[in-house]
C-alpha cells in the first residue's frame, strides 16, 4: 500500500521521520512541563571540542585567519570622539572550503551521518549551509540533497539564492527548488522519508557544536595577537546557531568576560512567507525575519529541540539597515582589499558603529565573512533591487523602509547599530513557551530552565509569568 | 523542442494547489500553488511541455512537466549601480584628511 503523501498526512508523520533521520530521541532530555536538559543534550549527542577540531582539520575546515581591519579602525577614529574607536578584527571564514563558517556546522553533521552509515544527507536551506553540506558530502562520498526556497510565483529568484543553487550543484549535490512558502518543510520531510538520508539540520547538537571551534579560535588568536581576550565578539544572527556556537566556544576557551553581541539586517515590515515580498528584500539571511522569530521561539526549527538558543548567550542585540551593510561591504573591499559577500558583513556593519562608542584600547571581533562572486555580491543584489522597483539613493539610513528603498549612508558617520530590547524578546519567548505548550502552571524546574534559556534569573521569569497569569507550583 | 532519453533537463511540478496549502500564510501566497523544479536525466524521449519522468543525481525518480533542456545559470551582476563607485572615493578622502596617509 502506498503512503498518503498529502500535506496533512506527511506532517502527521513528522516525529517518526525526524527520529530516524537525526538519530536522536529528544524525549529523553525532557524534564519539566516545558523544560529540557540542554547541556545534557549537547553532551550526550554531540562531540567534544577536541573531537570536533580533529574532524574539522581533517577536511580543511576552521583555523581561518583573524585579520585586523586597520583602515576601517582608522576611519572609525576619524569619526569618533577623542579616545574612542575600538580596534576591529575580522575572522575570515570565507577561507573555509565552501566559503563560509557553515562548513563548521556541516562538517560535524556529515561526519556523524557517515559514522551512522547513512548513504546521504538532506538539508533545507537557501543559504550558505547548502554549499557547506554539499562540499562536506563530496569529501566523504555521501550523496546530498538540498531543498531550497528559490523563486516567487513568476519563477523569479534573487541572484544570491540562484548563486547558492549553482554552488550546491557544482559541488555535486541534487537541489530541489521551491516557490515561496513554509511548506518547504513538508517537501523536506517527503525527501527524508523517500531517501532514508540523514537530516543534516542546522539546529541539531552537531550543527551547533561545530561552531564552538569558531569561538574557541577567536579567543586563542586574540591572546596570541593582542595578548588578551576580545572585549566584544559580534555575530550575525539569523537562526541562532552562529551566536550560540560562538558563545559556547568562547566559554570553553575561558573567555568569560568577552561580551557576545548579535546583529541582524532590519527587514521589519516584510513578510517572510509572502510571495510578493520575497524579491523585495535584498538579504536572504542574517535578517530580522529569522533573527526575531528564532530568538523568541527557537524550537520552530526542523528538529524537536533546537540546539541553537540565542537568548541563552546574547548580551546585546542590534539591527542595521540594508543600505548600511552594502556600504560597509564596499568599504571592506575598497579600504581593506577584502572582497566578501554582503550577508556575512551584517555584524561588521554593527561593529563599525559600535567601535565608535568603544574606547581606543578595546577590541571588537567580527566573527565571520562569507565568499562573494556573481550573484553573491552587493552589485548583483543592488542591481536586482533597482530592477524590482526599489529606490536606491544616498541619504540617511534611518529613513530606509525595507521593500521600498535602500539608503546608502551619505556619510559613514550615519551608520548606526540600533539596539533591540532583549528583555522584550525574553518576555516574548516566555509567552511563546506558555502558549505553544498550552500550559497553565509551571514547576520550579521550568522556571530555572527559562531563567537559563533567557540569560536572566528566577525573579525575571516569575515576573513575566505573573503578567501572563501563569501559576507556579 | 525535442529532448532525448538521457538528456539533462529540468522539470516543474505543482506540489500543493492553492487550496491544499497550509492555513498560516499571507493572502498573496495562499492564492498561488507551491511549485517545485528539479533537474535530472530524462528517462524517455519527450518535448518541452510533456509530462515526463527523470532520474535525479541521487537516483530518485521524479515526474513533472519538462521545462528546459540543459538548464543554464543566467543570473549576473546586472546593470551597473554607479552609486557604489562613490563609496570608496568618499572614504579614501576622509582617511586622507588630517594625517594625510603619507
Amino acid at each position: 500500500m502506498s503512503k498518503d503523501m498529502s500535506y496533512q498526512a506527511v506532517m502527521a508523520r513528522k516525529n517518526e521521520i525526524m527520529k530516524r533521520a537525526v538519530g536522536i530521541d529528544y524525549s529523553v532530555f525532557e524534564t519539566g512541563r516545558i523544560s529540557f536538559d540542554y547541556e545534557r543534550m549537547m553532551r550526550e549527542t554531540g562531540y567534544s571540542l577536541q573531537e570536533i577540531q580533529n574532524i574539522q582539520s581533517s577536511v580543511g575546515v576552521g583555523n581561518t585567519p583573524l585579520i585586523e581591519l586597520k583602515n576601517l579602525t582608522k576611519l572609525v577614529r576619524k569619526l569618533a570622539p577623542k579616545g574612542k574607536g575600538a580596534r576591529i578584527f575580522i575572522k575570515d571564514e570565507a577561507c573555509n572550503p565552501s566559503g563560509s563558517f557553515k562548513d563548521r556546522r556541516a562538517s560535524v553533521s556529515v561526519y556523524h551521518a557517515e559514522k551512522l552509515g547513512f548513504k546521504g544527507v538532506v538539508a533545507a536551506t537557501s543559504g550558505n549551509y547548502g554549499a557547506a553540506v554539499a562540499s562536506q558530502a563530496a569529501m566523504r562520498n555521501l550523496k546530498a540533497i538540498i531543498v531550497q526556497e528559490c523563486y516567487d510565483s513568476r519563477k523569479i529568484g534573487q541572484p544570491e539564492i540562484l548563486e547558492k543553487q549553482r554552488k550546491c550543484e557544482c559541488l555535486g549535490a541534487e537541489t530541489i527548488q521551491l516557490s515561496v512558502g513554509p511548506e518547504l518543510f513538508y517537501m523536506f520531510l517527503r525527501v527524508l522519508e523517500e531517501t532514508g538520508y540523514f537530516n543534516a539540520s542546522l539546529y541539531s547538537p552537531f550543527g551547533i557544536a561545530g561552531v564552538e571551534t569558531l569561538g574557541y579560535e577567536i579567543a586563542m588568536q586574540c591572546r596570541e595577537k593582542i595578548g588578551k581576550d576580545p572585549d566584544v565578539v559580534i555575530a550575525t544572527h539569523a537562526g541562532g546557531g552562529n551566536v550560540t556556537g560562538t558563545a559556547r566556544g568562547l566559554r570553553k576557551a575561558g573567555a568569560l568576560d568577552t561580551k557576545v553581541y548579535g546583529a541582524s539586517v532590519d527587514l521589519s515590515g516584510l513578510h517572510m512567507a509572502s510571495d510578493h515580498d520575497f524579491n523585495r528584500k535584498s538579504f536572504t539571511t542574517g535578517h530580522t525575519g529569522f533573527g526575531i522569530p528564532f530568538a523568541t521561539w527557537p524550537d520552530r526549527s526542523d528538529v524537536p529541540r533546537s540546539a541553537a538558543r540565542p537568548l541563552r548567550y546574547l548580551d546585546r542585540y542590534f539591527t542595521v539597515k540594508q543600505g548600511e551593510v552594502f556600504y560597509i561591504t564596499e568599504a571592506l573591499a575598497q579600504l581593506e582589499g577584502i572582497e566578501r559577500g554582503p550577508a556575512g558583513n551584517t555584524s561588521l556593519t554593527a561593529a563599525f558603529a559600535l567601535a565608535m562608542e568603544m574606547d581606543e584600547d578595546q577590541v571588537i571581533v567580527v566573527q565571520e565573512t562569507e565568499y562573494t562572486g556573481v550573484g553573491k555580491h552587493h552589485l548583483s543584489q543592488l542591481s536586482f533591487a533597482r530592477k524590482n522597483g526599489i529606490d536606491i539613493r544616498f541619504g540617511n539610513p534611518d529613513e530606509e523602509v525595507a521593500g521600498k528603498n535602500i539608503i546608502l549612508p551619505e556619510h559613514p558617520g550615519l551608520i548606526k547599530a540600533r539596539e533591540v530590547d532583549l528583555n522584550k524578546l525574553r518576555r516574548s519567548y516566555i509567552k511563546n513557551c506558555i502558549e505553544i505548550n498550552k500550559v497553565e502552571s509551571l514547576t520550579k524546574e521550568d522556571i530555572e530552565f527559562l531563567a537559563q534559556d533567557t540569560k536572566t534569573d528566577d525573579d525575571f521569569v516569575i515576573e513575566a509569568l505573573k503578567e501572563l497569569g501563569v501559576k507556579i507550583e | 523542442m525535442m529532448a532525448k532519453k538521457g538528456d539533462w533537463v529540468q522539470i516543474h511540478e505543482v506540489v500543493l494547489k492553492p487550496h491544499e496549502r497550509t492555513a498560516n500564510i499571507p493572502e498573496d501566497t495562499k492564492k498561488v500553488p507551491l511549485e517545485m523544479w528539479v533537474k535530472g536525466f530524462l528517462n524517455h524521449d519527450a518535448k518541452i511541455g510533456d509530462t515526463v519522468e527523470i532520474t535525479t543525481l541521487t537516483g530518485r525518480i521524479v515526474k513533472g512537466e519538462l521545462v528546459e533542456i540543459n538548464p543554464s545559470y543566467t543570473y549576473g551582476f546586472g546593470d551597473f549601480v554607479p552609486e557604489v563607485l562613490q563609496i570608496g572615493i568618499t572614504l579614501r578622502n576622509i582617511l586622507k584628511e588630517g594625517d594625510g596617509r603619507e
